[in-house]
């Protein structure tokens, strides 16, 4: 009986299992969660802040969901070493394990602020617990300062909305979103979040913080009460480089979600992987991939043959009313790539193409069906094959070819 | 498993399974007090124009996307069938920048809506195909 080690309880851990177990229903399963909590939907902290989402209705899976599966949980534990037969948890325990999947995520980056010590109530928005103890640190007269204009700073901004006096945002970058969105649409957003009372500072970062007042570069002071840390993340890769796996911004993966030592995978935040949109590695932190990339390595660590090699990037925000959604990449001009544009009442699309395929786009506001303009980068479909002009405006399969949609409706897919 | 299956061949371009989707997830037990004068929120759309027409609804993946990137766990397979909890649903909308058929929409209320069969409402089984005056609408096992 196969015995195998799962680092991390998240999205791609639960993948994992599941990939396991469907190819084998009797090896040893042992899942080390760093949370003292089940696995659960970590994107809904925001929503939880906002009072969307409960506790009770955040788990990822059923109650009944180890049992199921048969696979132990060692919670509030962490993996302190990796080698090539065990991984030892930092209570001392030895796992001796066939096949391990490192699913150990990603942590906050926090850059080192001057006077940062001096902030009484300064917190991350990453797990449960850091929304729990935002959660109970806010009233309605806190000023929040968050520093990060990125997904976490402004879902953060957007839970916290209507619960407290202010919101200000600041980011060193000159827009917001600024890795999903480019200048022209990161401003649309922008204009929207302003008008709906969140003040931001962007171009901006604190040079120096003294207990409730931040002083910004360009010389703005602005007073806090409660301070969150948005900046960005970075992968889990201690392990990895433990183990002698190799390791750039992420845990090098291939298609098969294999590390570069055989018998350790690698699924999730933690990994470097291939973006097919780009044609080249990069970490794809969002939990579609987090959940597919996990099945995959699950299935293969139980011998299957499983290969995840259309993993692009993919997000869907609304904030505070208006929503976007973006896919792939957006090549510059100087990269061979172009860019079309489509206005309506309804919203902005922004399309961009290159070498006759669409790479990647960026929607505000008009957004239904957006996945038919997804499975084109997905998919790799030519766009001569395609009625493109149509399909910018509306998408639509009647803009696919007759035998393409026949297949599509007409069959189990 | 039984799915809804299109004949764009024989779809009359007539929007009836819209009206009668809307109606069977409305709850009320009267067409015209369900949906006249009112948006509709139909699970099946009907596309093309000029010659070419045909319905599109959930096609019931075997190994569906929206199901694995669903980031509250709110969409799920049950026998077969994509379900959606709307009580967990918290309106990210990650599901319709997933979906190739672009067959989930916001419903009245935030959530997503999509095609269950009819099996989650009164009908038992699904109203589009019921009432297509042209059988281009089937349910059946392929």
């Amino acid at each position: 009986m196969k015995q195998y080690v799962i680092i991390g309880n998240g999205v791609a851990a639960t993948g994992c299992v599941e990939g396991i177990r469907s190819a084998d229903p009797e090896g040893k399963i042992t899942v080390i969660s760093g949370e003292n909590r089940p696995v659960y939907c970590r994107p809904l902290i925001s929503y939880y802040l906002e009072g969307k989402a409960t506790p009770e209705k955040m788990n990822y899976r059923n109650p009944d969901f180890a049992e199921k599966m048969h696979c132990a949980y060692l919670y509030g534990k962490q993996a302190v070493q990796l080698d090539a037969k065990t991984v030892v948890l930092d209570d001392g325990t030895v796992l001796p394990y066939d096949e391990v999947c490192i699913a150990a995520g990603s942590v906050p980056f926090v850059p080192p602020f001057a006077g940062l010590d001096t902030v009484e109530k300064q917190f991350s928005f990453m797990t449960m617990d850091d929304a729990l103890a935002l959660d109970a640190a806010v009233n309605k007269d806190s000023r929040v300062l968050i520093v990060g204009a990125g997904l976490i700073g402004l879902k953060c901004a957007e839970g916290l909305h209507g619960r407290v006096a202010s919101i200000t945002v600041c980011d060193l970058a000159d827009r917001v979103l600024s890795s999903i969105l480019d200048t022209r649409s990161a401003a649309v957003m922008r204009q929207h979040l302003e008008e709906n009372g969140i003040h931001l500072l962007l171009g901006d970062t604190v040079s120096r913080f003294e207990k409730n007042v931040a002083s910004m570069r360009s010389g703005t002071e602005v007073e806090f009460d409660v301070l969150v840390l948005a900046v960005g993340v970075k992968a889990n890769t201690a392990l990895a480089r433990q183990a002698g796996a190799e390791v750039n911004r992420g845990i090098l993966v291939n298609e098969k979600m294999e590390t570069t030592v055989p018998g350790i995978f690698a699924a999730g935040d933690c990994t470097e992987g291939m973006d097919a949109s780009l044609g080249q590695r990069r970490v794809l932190a969002i939990l579609p991939n987090a959940y597919l990339q996990g099945r995959c390595a699950g299935i293969n660590m139980a011998g299957g043959n499983a290969v995840h090699d259309r993993a692009i990037p993919m997000n869907s925000l609304g904030l505070l009313g208006l929503h976007a959604m973006t896919a792939g990449t957006a090549f510059s001009e100087a990269d061979g790539g172009s860019m079309v544009e489509e206005k309506s009442e309804a919203g902005w699309k922004r399309f961009f193409l290159k070498d006759g395929y669409l790479t990647g786009f960026m929607l505000l506001g008009d957004v239904d069906r957006a996945g038919i303009y997804t499975a084109l980068i997905r998919e790799k479909t030519p766009l001569d094959s395609i009625d493109f002009a149509a399909l910018k405006k509306s998408p639509t399969l009647a803009a696919m070819p007759k035998e393409n949609r026949r297949k599509k409706l007409g069959g189990v897919v | 498993m039984k799915r809804v299956y299109v004949n764009e061949e024989w779809c009359l371009g007539c929007h009836l399974c819209e009206y009668n989707c809307a109606f069977a997830n409305s709850g009320e037990t009267d067409m015209v007090k369900a949906l006249k004068g009112k948006p509709i929120f139909p699970r099946i759309r009907v596309e093309g124009e000029n010659l070419i027409h045909f319905a599109v609804s959930c096609r019931h993946c075997q190994d569906p996307i929206c199901v694995n990137s669903c980031i509250s766990g709110a969409l799920s397979v049950k026998d077969g069938r994509v379900c959606i909890d709307h009580t967990r649903c918290v309106g990210c909308l990650t599901c319709m920048l997933v979906c190739p058929y672009g067959a989930l929409s916001k419903g009245p209320e935030g959530a997503v809506q999509k095609c269950e069969l009819c099996l989650e409402n009164a009908c038992g089984e699904p109203a589009c195909v019921k009432g297509c005056p042209n059988r281009a609408i089937v349910y059946e096992e392929r």
